[in-house]
Formats: C-alpha cells, sequence, structure tokens
C-alpha cells in the first residue's frame, strides 16, 4: 500500500465527511428556528463549499474552481454581513425559542405578554387624561 | 521525500474534513444562537483552512499554492467579522440566551440573572 493508495483513501473518506456535514447544516438551515441560526447555517455552508473544492482540486488536479472558492468566500461574507444589518434592521425577535424549549417557558412568555399589554393600556391611559 | 508530503496532504485532508463535520454536529446540537456561532465560525473556519493548505501543499504549481493561501487568509480574516457582526446584531435586536446557559456579560442589569434582557 503505497502513499497514492492512502490519499486515495482519505479524499474518499473526507468527502464523506464533507457531505455529513453538508447535510447536518443544511438540517439547521430548514430546522431553523430563528432567522440568525439560517443565517449561521449558510455561513458554514460556505465553508464547507470552500473546503469541497480544496479536496476536488487535490482529487482531479483540476485547481481552476480555488478561483471560485475564493469568490464564494467572498460572497459568503458580504452575505452575512448584509444579513446582519437586516436583522438590525427588521428589529423583532419574537420568532420563539431555540429546540427542545430551552428558551420558551410559556409562563414567562404570557407573563411578559400581559406585562407589555398591561404598560400599554396604562400609557394609553395616561394620555387621555393629559388631553 | 514524495511519500511523506502525499501522507501529509491525506492527514491535513482527513483533519480538516472532520473539523468541518465537527463544527456542522456543533450546529445542530448546541443550544443558542450565540452558542452555535462559536461552533461554526471556529471550527468551521479551522476545517476549511487545513483543506486549503492540503491542496497548497500537494500542488506543483506556484499559482494555485498563491490561490490557495491567500484563500485561507481571506477566509481567517472574514469569518470572525461576519460572525461577530451577527451576534451583535442578533443581541441587539433581542435573540435570548438560553436558559442553560450561566451569565450573560453584556446585561445592562445583573449579568448572573437577567438572561433575558
Amino acid at each position: 500500500m503505497n502513499a497514492q493508495d492512502v490519499l486515495d483513501m482519505s479524499i474518499n473518506i473526507a468527502l464523506v465527511l464533507l457531505s455529513l456535514a453538508f447535510l447536518l447544516t443544511i438540517f439547521r438551515i430548514v430546522k431553523g428556528p430563528t432567522l440568525p441560526d439560517r443565517i449561521l447555517g449558510l455561513d458554514m455552508l460556505v465553508g464547507a463549499a470552500i473546503g469541497y473544492i480544496a479536496v476536488i482540486g487535490v482529487k482531479t488536479g483540476y485547481t481552476l474552481y480555488v478561483d471560485i472558492a475564493i469568490a464564494l468566500g467572498l460572497v459568503g461574507f458580504l452575505a452575512t454581513v448584509a444579513f446582519a444589518r437586516f436583522i438590525l434592521v427588521r428589529g423583532q425577535a419574537d420568532e420563539g425559542g431555540t429546540e427542545d424549549g430551552h428558551e420558551m417557558d410559556p409562563d414567562k412568555v404570557i407573563d411578559q405578554k400581559m406585562g407589555e399589554l398591561g404598560t400599554k393600556l396604562r400609557s394609553s391611559d395616561n394620555e387621555k387624561q393629559g388631553s | 521525500m514524495e511519500d511523506l508530503g502525499t501522507c501529509i496532504v491525506s492527514f491535513l485532508i482527513i483533519v480538516g474534513a472532520f473539523f468541518a463535520l465537527v463544527a456542522s454536529v456543533g450546529l445542530l446540537r448546541l443550544p443558542d444562537v450565540y452558542s452555535r456561532m462559536h461552533a461554526a465560525s471556529k471550527a468551521g473556519t479551522l476545517g476549511s483552512g487545513l483543506m486549503l493548505i492540503a491542496l497548497a501543499i500537494y500542488s506543483d504549481d506556484l499559482a494555485t499554492i498563491t490561490r490557495a493561501l491567500i484563500g485561507v487568509v481571506f477566509f481567517l480574516l472574514t469569518a470572525p467579522i461576519a460572525s461577530h457582526l451577527l451576534a451583535k446584531a442578533a443581541y441587539a435586536v433581542g435573540y435570548r440566551l438560553s436558559d442553560i446557559s450561566v451569565m450573560d456579560e453584556m446585561s445592562k442589569s445583573d449579568p448572573l440573572k437577567d438572561k433575558n434582557a
């Protein structure tokens, strides 16, 4: 078993591992549950794609795709920055909690909503009395 | 000598793919956005960086080596910036930490208790 055989085998193993990584990341993107999770998944997908391109470059010797990997990294970075701006501008975070219900305590949510409602009612009362 | 280079390349490729897999498992398993971010940006960057370095070692063409190394440097520069920006935006808008996290140092009131700021 010479070094070339070892390289071929490890390339195959790496491609399998990368495909698994792709699938798990896509599962996270589909599942969410929040917008930053999905954006993070897309960012991770770009990283995995760059790794895939590098492995394909070693396997086939076709290294033209490395240029595309650099461009993909740039586009992924700009997309993440733009999405971060979008989160900041959109300014709403009430799309539920994480999986396993770690932060979705229904009592807490109800308390919070009732508190907001109370302050709203009180402030509108104050406005009525003022006018 | 050539065999040694090929072995190093196979080692780097396997370790890089393993780290990419670890990053995506962390993305799947960790409880909230901020801890997922820590998995994706550190392990993911290390994974693809190692695979690009393997390509640079394997290739005997100077242009390819330069491009692969430039890709590594570029990725190391941009990945932390992107995830830091995303974390700041998510925190500013009010995405909460998970209930099992211990403290929130950016909270304006009590860092140990007020995790839902």
